[in-house]
C-alpha cells in the first residue's frame, strides 16, 4: 500500500499545488517541496528496512484488482532497480523545485501541478507490474511534461513541444498495440486474460510474433532513451525545456527507457533479444559516436548538452545487449551518474541563462575570473561527461565496456572511441565558457547558497558513486540477475530438451515423466 | 607502517581539498603552508618508510595497505589499496622529495598571481594523483591516477586561462593522452578477460603461467599498454603536446612536464615488464621508439628559440632514452635515467623559470645573454644541470645513468648496434643543444636586462636538484669500475637484472666514446655560439633547420589527417540529416493539407462540380462492373 501512497501524496500535492497557485506564487514550491521530500522520506527508509535483502525479488509487492474484467490489476511492486530509480525521481524532483525558485514566476500553481504530476508518472512507471497500468503511467508522464515545456520554456518552445509530444505519443501506441497483442496470444493460450506483467513473462509463441512484438515495445523505449535514429525530439525538447523540465528530462524520462528495457523488453522477450543484440549494440555504438560528433559540433550549450545525453545514452543500449552482470551493473550505474552530471551541466546553463541571458557559446569566454565557483561545478562535471575515474559516470562506463568485451571485442574498440569524442566536447564546452578571453564582458554574480546547496548535492553524490559505488550493484543485483537469467533459460533452453520450463526466478523445473 | 603508506597519498589530497574549498579566503602564507606542507609532509613519511625498507626489508618486499573495497560488481574487483615496493618506492621519493623543492620555489614564483591557491590546489591534487598511480595494487586504482594526473597536466597547463593559446595546449595535451589512454583502457579489458582480475600482481604470476612467450595476447595486452605509454610519456608518435604543453607556469613544467608525469609511461612498462618479456616484438618497438623519439626530439631541440620549448624536447629526448632502456631488458637503468633525469630536469625548468621571470616573461634565447654575471647563482645551477644533463664524465650524475643505458643497448640481450648508434648520437646532439642553450644565455653580449635577483625560496631548492644532479650518480657506478650498484640492487626484487651477451668490447671502450662525444658536443657548442663560427646559411640547410625547429612537421601532418578531417564532419553535419528526414515527413503532411483545404473554399459551384464528378465516376464503375 505504502507504493500507492507514493504516487498518490505526488498526484495530491500537484493539484493541492494548483489550488494553492491561486492564492499565492510561493505556497506552491513548498507544497512541492513537502510533498517530495515526503515521498524521498520513505523511499529512503524503504532502503534502510531492507539493507539486506540478498537475492530477494520483490521487496514490497501490491497488487489489487481495478477492472477485472479485462485482467487489469493495481500491481505494483518494488525491486532493487525500481528503489534506486524512485530515489533518483524524488532527489531529482526536489532539485527541480529548487532550481524553479527563481526561474519560473508565472503561474507557480500550475507549473508545479505539472511537476508533481510528471514525477508521480515517472514513480508510476518505475513500479508497475501490469502492463496496462504500465502503460497509463507511461502516458501520465507525457501530457504535463508538454505543457511544462510549451508554457515555461524558450523562445522555440511550441515546435519543441510538438516534437517531443508527437515522437513519444506515437511511439507508445506502437507499444500500447504490441501490449495488447501480448493480452490476446496469451489469453488464447492458456485462457487466462490478463495485463500482469509476472504471468506474461515466458509466453509462449513463435519467434517470429515474438520479434515483432518486441520492436513494438522497443520503439517506445529506444525513442525514450533515445537512440540514433530516433533521438531528433530530444535536442529541440531539451533545449527549449525550462531547466527543470530539461533536468527531468535527461535525469528521468530517458531513464524510464532503460528501465524499460530491462525490465519488460529482455524478460518478456529473450529469445527475440538475443536475435537483436547485434543491432543492439551497433545503435548503441552509432550513438555513442554520432552523439559525441554532433555534441562537439553545437554552439547553443544547452543543445551541446542535449547531445551528449544521446552519446551517453548509447553506452546504456550497448550495455543492455550485452547480457551480463558486469554490463547491466554499468547500465544502471550510467542512468543514475548521467542523471547527474547531465542534470547538473542543464542546471549551469540555466543559471547562466539567467545572468547573460544567452545560451550561446560563441558570446561567452573567460567567465572563470567573475564566477569561479560555477567554473569549478562546471569543470567537475565535464569531467564528469568525459569519464573522468573518481567520478560516478567513469565506473558506468568502465563496467559497460568491460561487459562489452566479454561479447563484442570489435563493438567494444568503436564504443570507448567515444571517450575521445567525449573529451572533445566536455574541454570544448569548459574552454568556451569559462577560459579564454571575454568577449563580452558581463557582469556576474556568482553561485547564490541555494544555487551552491543544488550543485553540491550533485558534487558530493557524483563523487560519492565514484568512489563507494558498491552500495548501487548490491541494490541493483537482484533485479539485474532477474532479468538475466531469462536469458540463460533461453540459452538452457538450447541445450537442454529435457528442462521444460522454468519458473520465473529462473530454476529449471522438470518435466513430469507422467 | 601502514599507515604512513595511506597517508602519502592522503596528505596532498586533503592540502587539496582545504585550498580548493576554502583557499580564497585565507592568507598566502596559510595557502603557502598548506601547499607546500603537505607535499613536504608527505616527503618526510616516503623517506621515513624508504629508510625502514631499506634497513629492515619487509617479507616479500612489499608493504601495503587495504583501504576499502572499491569496485566489487559482476564478477570483478577492485580495492583502493596501496603497494609499495622498491621500484614505487623510488617514484613516490622523486615525486614527494622533488615535488616538495619545487612547491617551495613555486611559493615565490607565484606570489604575484592572482590563482595563487588555485595553482596549489591543482598542485597538490597532481601529486596526490601521482602517488596513487605508482602506489595503486590493481590497474583500475593506477587508470584512476593516470587519468588524474592527466586532469591536472590539463588544469596546470592552461593555468593563464586568458590566453586562448594556452587553453588549446592545454585541450591538446588531453586529447592528445587520452587517444593513448583509450588504448590503455582496452589493454586493462583484455588483461581482465584473461586472468579475472586486474590486480597486478597476481596477472604478472599467471601471464607467465598462461601465455607463451611471443603468442598473440601478450603481444596485444602490452601493445595496448604501450599505447598508453607513448601518450603520458610523449613518444613517438604521440609526442607533439608536450612542447606545447609548456605554456603552462615554469614550476608545472618541472614537476609534470619533466620529473614526474611525463614519465609514467616508464613507470607503466616497467610495472607491467612481465607482459613485455612475453611480448618480444613489442619490446623490441619500446627500444625502437625510443631511439627514434630522442633522435627526433634531439634534433628539434638544436633548432628552438624558446628556453622551455629547448627543454620540452630535451625531456621527450631523455624519456626516449628510458625507454631504449626498457626496451633492451636494462630495467634498472631505464629507472635510474628516470630519477638523476628528475633531478637535473627540474633544476633545469626551475633555473629556466627563475631567468623567464626577472627578464620579464622573456622566452628567447637569442634576446638573452650575458647573464653569466648578473646571476650568477642561477648560472651556476644551469650549467651543472646542463653537465648533468650532457653526461658529462665522472663528475655528473646523468654520466652514470645514461652511460649505462648506451652501454646494455648494445651489449644486453636485446641490444644491437644501431640502438647504440642513436644512443650515441642522441648525446652528441644533447651536448650540442644544451650548450648552445648555456653559451647563448650566459655568455656573450647582454640582452635584457634583468629586473630583480631572484629570491631565496627559488635559489634554494635550485640548489639541492644541484648537490643531487652532481652526487646521485654515485649510487650505480658501472659495474666494470667498482661494486657499488645500491640502486640495482635494491631494485633486483622487483625487475629482472639485464643479461648481458656481448662483451667482446670491454665497456670502457663504450665509456671513452661516449666521453669523448659529450665533451666534443660541448666543443662545438662553444666554436659555434661563442667563438660565433658561422656555417654555410644555404637554404637548404635553413629549410632542413626550420624542418626540425617545427618538430618534424608532426602537427601539420595531424592537423591535415586527423584534425581537419574531424572538424569538417562535425560542421558539416551541424544540422543533423535524420532530423532533416522526419522534418520532411511533417513537411509533406502540411503540403498535402494546403491542397486539400484548398478545396474547402466555400463557392458552392466547386462543391457542385465535385459532386457531379463523383456521381459520373461512380455510375461509370457501376456500367462497367
Amino acid at each position: 500500500m505504502i507504493l500507492v501512497y507514493l504516487i498518490l501524496i505526488l498526484i495530491a500535492g500537484g493539484l493541492l499545488a494548483w489550488f494553492a497557485g491561486k492564492w499565492s506564487k510561493e505556497i506552491p514550491r513548498f507544497i512541492a517541496l513537502g510533498a517530495l521530500s515526503v515521498d524521498l522520506f520513505i523511499a529512503v527508509s524503504i532502503y534502510l528496512s531492507n539493507g539486506n535483502i540478498g537475492l530477494n525479488a520483490w521487496m514490497i509487492d501490491y497488487s489489487a484488482s481495478w477492472i477485472p474484467h479485462f485482467g487489469i490489476s493495481l500491481h505494483l511492486a518494488l525491486d532493487g532497480l525500481s528503489l534506486l530509480m524512485l530515489i533518483l525521481t524524488f532527489v531529482l524532483g526536489i532539485l527541480s523545485v529548487l532550481i524553479s525558485w527563481k526561474e519560473i514566476q508565472e503561474n507557480t500553481g500550475f507549473f508545479h501541478f505539472n511537476l508533481l504530476w510528471i514525477l508521480s508518472g515517472i514513480t508510476g512507471v518505475f513500479l508497475s507490474m501490469d502492463l496496462f497500468l504500465f502503460y497509463f503511467f507511461w502516458e501520465l508522464m507525457l501530457v504535463p511534461m508538454y505543457f511544462l515545456i510549451s508554457i515555461w520554456g524558450h523562445e522555440n518552445r511550441v515546435y519543441a513541444s510538438y516534437k517531443f509530444f508527437i515522437y513519444t505519443q506515437a511511439s507508445g501506441l506502437i507499444m500500447f498495440l504490441a501490449i495488447l497483442v501480448l493480452y490476446f496470444i496469451h489469453g488464447k493460450s492458456t485462457g487466462i486474460y490478463t495485463f500482469d506483467y509476472l504471468q506474461l513473462v515466458g509466453t509462449s509463441m513463435t519467434a517470429p510474433t515474438a520479434f515483432l512484438l518486441m520492436l513494438g515495445f522497443l520503439t517506445a523505449f529506444l525513442v525514450k532513451l533515445p537512440v540514433v535514429p530516433l533521438h531528433n525530439w530530444l535536442p529541440d525538447a531539451h533545449t527549449e525545456a525550462p531547466t527543470a523540465g530539461s533536468l527531468i528530462l535527461a535525469g528521468l524520462l530517458l531513464k524510464t527507457g532503460a528501465y524499460g528495457l530491462l525490465r519488460f523488453v529482455i524478460p518478456l522477450f529473450p529469445e527475440a533479444s538475443v536475435t537483436f543484440a547485434p543491432i543492439g549494440m551497433l545503435l548503441g555504438v552509432i550513438g555513442i559516436l554520432y552523439g559525441a560528433k554532433l555534441a562537439f559540433a553545437q554552439t547553443d550549450m544547452k543543445r551541446l548538452v542535449a547531445y551528449t545525453s544521446v552519446s551517453h545514452m548509447g553506452f546504456v543500449i550497448l550495455g543492455v545487449y550485452a547480457f551480463n552482470e558486469l554490463a547491466y551493473q554499468g547500465v544502471v550505474m550510467q542512468m543514475i551518474a548521467h542523471a547527474i552530471s547531465t542534470g547538473a551541466l542543464f542546471i549551469l546553463v540555466g543559471q547562466l541563462q539567467e545572468r547573460i541571458h544567452t545560451r550561446d557559446i560563441s558570446r561567452m569566454g573567460g567567465l572563470w575570473k567573475q564566477v569561479p565557483v560555477m567554473g569549478a561545478v562546471g569543470l567537475i562535471f565535464s569531467m564528469a561527461s568525459l569519464g573522468l575515474p573518481g567520478l560516478g559516470n567513469f565506473i558506468a562506463e568502465f563496467l559497460t565496456l568491460l561487459g562489452t568485451f566479454k561479447v563484442n571485442v570489435l563493438m567494444t574498440c568503436l564504443a570507448s572511441l567515444g571517450l575521445v569524442g567525449a573529451t572533445l566536447y566536455s574541454l570544448r564546452i569548459l574552454q568556451k565558457v569559462f577560459y579564454g578571453k571575454e568577449n563580452i564582458v558581463y557582469k556576474l554574480k556568482d553561485l547564490s547558497i541555494r544555487e551552491r546547496f543544488i550543485s553540491g548535492v550533485l558534487i558530493v553524490s557524483i563523487i560519492f558513486l565514484g568512489i563507494f559505488p558498491n552500495p548501487v550493484f548490491k541494490l541493483a543485483k537482484p533485479a539485474i540477475l532477474k532479468s538475466l537469467n531469462t536469458i540463460s533459460i533461453q540459452n538452457a533452453k538450447e541445450k537442454n530438451e529435457n528442462i521444460s520450463t522454468y519458473n520465473f526466478i529462473g530454476e529449471p523445473v522438470k518435466a513430469n515423466p507422467k | 607502517m601502514e599507515i604512513y603508506l595511506a597517508l602519502i597519498p592522503i596528505l596532498p589530497l586533503l592540502g587539496f581539498l582545504i585550498l580548493s574549498l576554502t583557499g580564497f579566503r585565507l592568507p598566502q602564507i596559510v595557502k603557502a603552508i598548506v601547499g607546500a606542507g603537505s607535499v613536504g609532509i608527505s616527503a618526510i613519511l616516503t623517506i621515513i618508510l624508504g629508510l625502514t625498507y631499506l634497513s629492515s626489508p619487509p617479507v616479500g618486499g612489499v608493504i601495503s595497505v587495504q583501504l576499502w573495497e572499491w569496485i566489487d560488481a559482476g564478477g570483478f574487483n577492485a580495492e583502493i589499496s596501496f603497494k609499495l615496493d622498491a621500484l614505487s618506492l623510488i617514484f613516490c621519493f622523486v615525486i614527494t622529495f622533488v615535488g616538495f623543492l619545487i612547491h617551495v620555489y613555486s611559493i615565490e614564483f607565484m606570489k604575484n598571481d592572482d590563482g595563487f591557491s588555485r595553482f596549489f590546489a591543482y598542485m597538490n591534487l597532481f601529486v596526490s594523483s601521482m602517488l596513487i598511480l605508482v602506489l595503486a595494487d590493481n590497474l583500475v586504482l593506477l587508470y584512476l591516477g593516470w587519468e588524474g594526473v592527466g586532469l591536472c597536466s590539463y588544469l596546470l597547463i592552461g593555468f593563464w586561462y586568458k590566453e586562448p593559446a594556452n587553453g588549446d595546449a592545454a585541450r591538446k595535451a588531453f586529447i592528445i593522452t587520452r587517444i593513448g589512454d583509450t588504448a590503455m583502457l582496452l589493454g586493462l579489458f583484455l588483461l581482465f578477460i584473461s586472468f579475472g582480475t586486474l590486480n597486478i600482481d597476481q596477472i604478472m604470476q599467471q601471464a607467465p603461467l598462461s601465455w607463451e612467450k611471443g603468442s598473440l595476447m601478450p603481444v596485444l595486452a602490452a601493445a595496448l599498454l604501450l599505447g598508453g605509454a607513448l601518450g603520458k610519456s610523449a613518444q613517438l608518435p604521440l609526442q607533439t603536446w608536450l612542447p606545447d604543453a609548456m605554456a603552462g607556469p615554469s614550476p608545472v613544467s618541472a614537476l609534470i612536464h619533466a620529473a614526474t608525469m611525463v614519465t609514467a609511461g616508464v613507470y607503466l612498462i616497467a610495472r607491467t615488464h612481465v607482459l613485455f618479456i612475453l611480448a618480444p616484438a613489442v619490446q623490441a618497438a619500446v627500444a625502437i621508439i625510443g631511439a627514434l623519439t630522442l633522435l627526433i626530439a634531439g634534433f628539434s631541440a638544436l633548432t628552438q628559440h624558446d628556453l622551455k620549448r629547448i627543454l620540452a624536447y630535451s625531456t621527450i629526448s631523455q624519456i626516449g632514452y628510458m625507454f631504449l632502456a626498457l626496451g633492451v631488458g636494462a630495467w634498472s637503468a631505464g629507472i635510474f635515467h628516470f630519477m638523476i633525469h628528475a633531478f637535473f630536469k627540474a633544476l633545469l625548468f626551475l633555473a629556466a623559470g627563475a631567468v623567464i621571470v626577472v627578464l620579464d616573461e622573456e622566452h628567447d634565447i637569442f634576446k638573452m645573454g650575458g647573464l653569466r654575471k648578473k646571476l650568477p647563482a642561477i648560472f651556476i645551477t644551469f650549467l651543472i644541470g646542463s653537465a648533468s644533463l650532457s653526461a658529462l664524465p665522472i663528475f655528473t650524475a646523468g654520466f652514470y645513468s645514461k652511460d649505462q643505458i648506451l652501454w646494455f643497448a648494445w651489449s644486453s640481450e636485446n641490444g644491437s648496434l644501431w640502438l647504440w648508434l642513436a644512443g650515441i648520437v642522441g648525446a652528441f646532439l644533447t651536448s650540442l643543444y644544451t650548450f648552445r642553450m648555456v653559451f647563448i644565455t650566459f655568455f656573450g653580449d647582454t640582452g635584457t636586462e634583468p629586473t630583480h635577483k631572484p629570491g631565496r625560496l627559488m635559489i634554494i631548492p635550485i640548489s639541492i636538484l644541484a648537490v643531487l644532479s652532481l652526487l646521485g650518480g654515485f649510487i650505480e657506478l658501472p659495474e666494470s669500475w667498482a661494486h657499488l650498484q645500491i640502486f640495482s640492487h635494491t631494485l633486483s626484487d622487483v625487475l629482472p637484472t639485464v643479461s648481458i651477451l656481448q662483451e667482446s668490447i670491454p665497456e670502457i671502450v663504450f665509456q671513452i666514446a661516449s666521453a669523448v662525444v659529450a665533451i666534443s658536443g660541448i666543443y662545438i657548442a662553444w666554436l659555434l655560439y661563442v667563438k660565433k663560427i658561422k656555417l654555410a646559411g644555404s637554404p637548404t640547410f635553413n629549410r632542413i633547420g626550420h624542418f626540425f625547429y617545427k618538430g618534424w612537421a608532426f602537427d601539420k601532418l595531424y592537423e591535415a589527417t586527423i584534425v581537419k578531417p574531424v572538424v569538417w564532419l562535425s560542421e558539416i553535419d551541424k544540422k543533423d540529416f535524420i532530423d532533416f528526414f522526419f522534418e520532411s515527413l511533417g513537411s509533406i503532411t502540411v503540403f498535402f493539407n494546403r491542397i486539400l483545404s484548398r478545396l474547402q473554399n466555400g463557392k458552392l459551384r466547386w462543391y457542385a462540380a465535385a459532386v457531379a464528378i463523383g456521381i459520373v465516376f461512380i455510375l461509370t464503375l457501376m456500367i462497367n462492373l
